[in-house]
């Protein structure tokens, strides 16, 4: 019937109208690049992420923070998956505020692993914990969010897409320089460009081009925004897989304690 | 009590008579478990049992959500990440939390279609109806305020758009969003009442959602032919129906499975598919989002909100027959709730004494053109307030409107309808061949 194959449709375009799903009238590019932990089955890629690390130690913690991120989720082997020295050791290099040092006034302590990485150094450079969560690199089209069902909502493609779209144009708007990007909305960014390639030296002899840089650290904060990723997916596997079996078994039950009332007519001898 | 005749509880035990002879519990609950349902039910008869399953998940999952979030503007965005981070599995409790937000408002809205459909709202069913109403507008009422919670961007300036729709009302708006915010602007006292409330809110569902029940179990359920169950005698209605043990409530199970099923893949592989990146920004008073969009579910009320423009006629004639007291803005807020209070009416305004659909033929295609009319709306809604959206907006409110106050009572009138069956048991009979006594699967529990 027509009404029911219109519900259906109905149904399946209902699924994929996401909230997001907004034209972006900035035609920004951004480029979709592959990520290991992209697709159903997807995880990090943890010699990625401990790159990411780096470049995100070495070139971006310089201005931005990541505050909600503390030293010891770097040792978790869904994550970077450091040793616990290592992670002790990179703490330490840290400086956090401790306010019951000085008898209640307060002093500097080196970090320890339960705790988190600083706040931004400078205002305006926001906190990365979450920007892989926070922006969304795909839109459309026409406000279906269709792009974003088959592609995802493209947070670190973003990312990745950013550190790689200066032009090297620049210009001067009330005292402040502004820098021509290919992914930022409007064209125009205050972050001047972070990486030139070669910016880290990394220990496991990666080509440290820009892209490799930009596509590394872009992986290291979706982990950032979504460490517990390869355990959720797991959970939804899980659930799907047993609901599914639950769902067989409840079909063949529902369609055994209906037999007598649905017996189909032709299968029935005219008396 | 009213209802369809069938067997009733019957204390057997010296225990169970004791405890009939002081509390009917277990007789409440066999009748209502055995209630004989009409047997020609297809599978959109599933979504009541949907939005049950939805309603508790949301309280469980809620319940535990709340022993970690802090509700204060200080601390809410940080302790909704540390539920991400630190809590245990507490990044699924608040994924299926949030997204089971959605799989409600999926079951409730494929739940009313079927009852504008099927015509279960009209007589005697109309304050099981009315009922319902008032449940999606608390579902509503809940999934808003529970959005704010997270203290994003989103929640934020989403707060601050629907709130000032109050204001909007001439003469008591300010008071009434001054009282509703608990202060000049979306802030701290927002933030708590939101929360309070939305602890509230879902409770009052719980009871209406027995009352709900208790209604339609009065006048029992409607059917895809919307011919009523015979009540003549015990036979006769037996003849139309089975009882709800174990024929529907395993049907039921089964289309919950598959449905929990879609719902799980969404949360386990794109549980932030249906959000607002924003939101994973926190509040900032200072700065607004280039664009704010509601939630999904919202986004035909929003439409319907943002259709009525300063340059509509319609609006430009209520503001000069009120010297200006209804301005643009409050006729957009008095048409979105006005949207809903004619589909509120729809039992009186809908003349027609045939209920089902299937047996109207004109009916039948206004109905899909309302259905398809709903998504241009949702759609409209995730649009920019530009040209051509506003246009296609105002068309599609319009048609809203048109559906409810001029089509359905016109309908009723000038529609010949198609033959009914006379009973539920012969439409039955046209697809099934008459039940077989031999393989007695199902237990009477009465006996």
């Amino acid at each position: 019937m027509t009404l029911k194959s219109t519900l259906t449709a109905a149904l399946a375009a209902l699924l994929i109208l996401p909230a997001a799903g907004f034209a972006a009238e900035e035609e920004s590019h951004v480029v979709d690049y592959d990520f290991p932990f992209e697709g159903p089955f997807g995880t990090y890629d943890q010699f990625q992420l401990q790159r990411g690390l780096q470049v995100y130690t070495e070139v971006c913690s310089a201005c931005h923070g990541l505050q909600y991120v503390s030293y010891r989720t770097l040792g978790d082997a869904a994550g970077p998956g450091l040793p616990e020295e290592q992670v002790r050791a990179y703490a330490a290099n840290y400086e956090v505020f401790d306010e019951t040092l000085m008898e209640g006034e307060g002093d500097y302590r080196p970090a320890t692993p339960v705790d988190s990485f600083p706040q931004s150094a400078i205002s305006n450079a926001p906190d990365l914990s979450l920007m892989a969560k926070a922006r969304a690199g795909f839109h459309g089209p026409y406000g279906l969010g269709i792009n974003q069902f088959l592609r995802g909502i493209g947070g670190p493609e973003y990312i990745a897409s950013l550190l790689t779209g200066y032009t090297g144009e620049q210009r001067q708007q009330a005292g402040a320089t502004f820098y021509e990007n290919t992914a930022f909305p409007g064209g125009w960014i205050a972050m001047p460009p972070p990486l030139y390639g070669e910016d880290v030296i990394y220990e496991d002899g990666t080509e440290a081009t820009i892209e490799q840089q930009a596509r590394d650290v872009s992986a290291f904060l979706m982990w950032t925004a979504e460490p517990k990723l390869a355990a959720r997916k797991r959970a939804g596997f899980a659930g799907v897989l047993m609901l599914g079996v639950l769902a067989v078994l409840l079909y063949l039950t529902n369609k055994r304690i209906w037999a007598p009332h649905k017996r189909k007519i032709k299968d029935v001898p005219a008396e | 009590m009213a209802g369809i005749p069938h067997d009733h509880y019957e204390p057997k035990t010296g225990g169970e008579r004791w405890l009939h002879r002081r509390l009917p519990i277990l007789g409440v609950l066999y009748d209502t478990v055995m209630i004989p349902t009409p047997k020609n039910l297809n599978w959109m008869w599933i979504w009541g049992i949907v939005l049950t399953f939805t309603l508790v998940l949301q309280i469980a999952t809620g319940v535990v959500l709340v022993m970690h979030y802090i509700p204060s503007t200080e601390q809410a965005f940080a302790s909704v990440e540390h539920i991400m981070r630190d809590v245990n599995g507490g990044f699924m409790l608040r994924y299926l939390h949030a997204n089971g937000a959605s799989l409600f408002f999926v079951a409730v809205y494929l739940h009313i279609f079927r009852n504008l459909y099927y015509g279960s709202y009209k007589e005697p069913r109309e304050v099981t109806w009315i009922i319902g109403i008032l449940m999606y507008l608390l579902m509503m009422g809940t999934a808003f305020m529970g959005y704010v919670l997270p203290w994003g961007q989103m929640s934020f300036w989403g707060a601050t758009v629907i709130t000032g729709l109050f204001g909007a009302i001439p003469f008591i708006g300010e008071a009434i969003q001054t009282w509703l915010l608990g202060g000049p602007a979306v802030g701290e006292y927002t933030l708590t009442r939101f929360f309070s409330l939305h602890y509230l809110l879902p409770m009052i569902l719980v009871g209406l959602t027995v009352v709900h029940i208790w209604a339609f179990h009065t006048t029992g359920n409607n059917n895809p032919t919307g011919v009523e169950v015979r009540r003549s005698s015990k036979e006769d209605a037996a003849k139309d129906t089975l009882p709800f043990w174990p024929y529907f409530v395993l049907k039921d199970l089964f289309a919950l499975a598959l449905i929990l099923a879609v719902f799980f893949a969404v949360v386990g592989f794109m549980p932030n598919y249906l959000g607002h990146p924003d939101n994973y920004i926190e509040a900032n008073p200072l700065q607004t989002p280039a664009h704010i969009v509601p939630e999904w579910y919202f986004l035909p009320f929003y439409a319907i909100l943002r259709a009525f423009t300063s340059e509509v006629w319609v609006v430009q004639f209520a503001s000069f027959v009120t010297g200006g007291i209804i301005d643009a803005k409050f006729f957009g807020v008095l048409a979105m709730f006005g949207a809903i209070a004619v589909m509120a009416l729809a039992p009186w305004l809908d003349t027609s004494s045939v209920r089902s659909g299937r047996y109207r033929p004109m009916f039948k295609w206004w109905f899909a053109l309302f259905f398809v009319n709903f998504f241009v709306l949702m759609w409209c809604g995730a649009m920019p307030a530009e040209e051509p959206y506003a246009t296609i907006s105002l068309i599609a409110t319009t048609y809203w409107f048109a559906y409810f106050l001029v089509i359905l009572p016109l309908l009723g009138v000038i529609e010949k309808p198609l033959a009914q069956p006379a009973t539920i048991e012969d439409d039955y009979a046209t697809h099934y061949a008459p039940a077989t006594g031999g393989t007695q699967t199902v237990s009477t529990p009465a006996e």
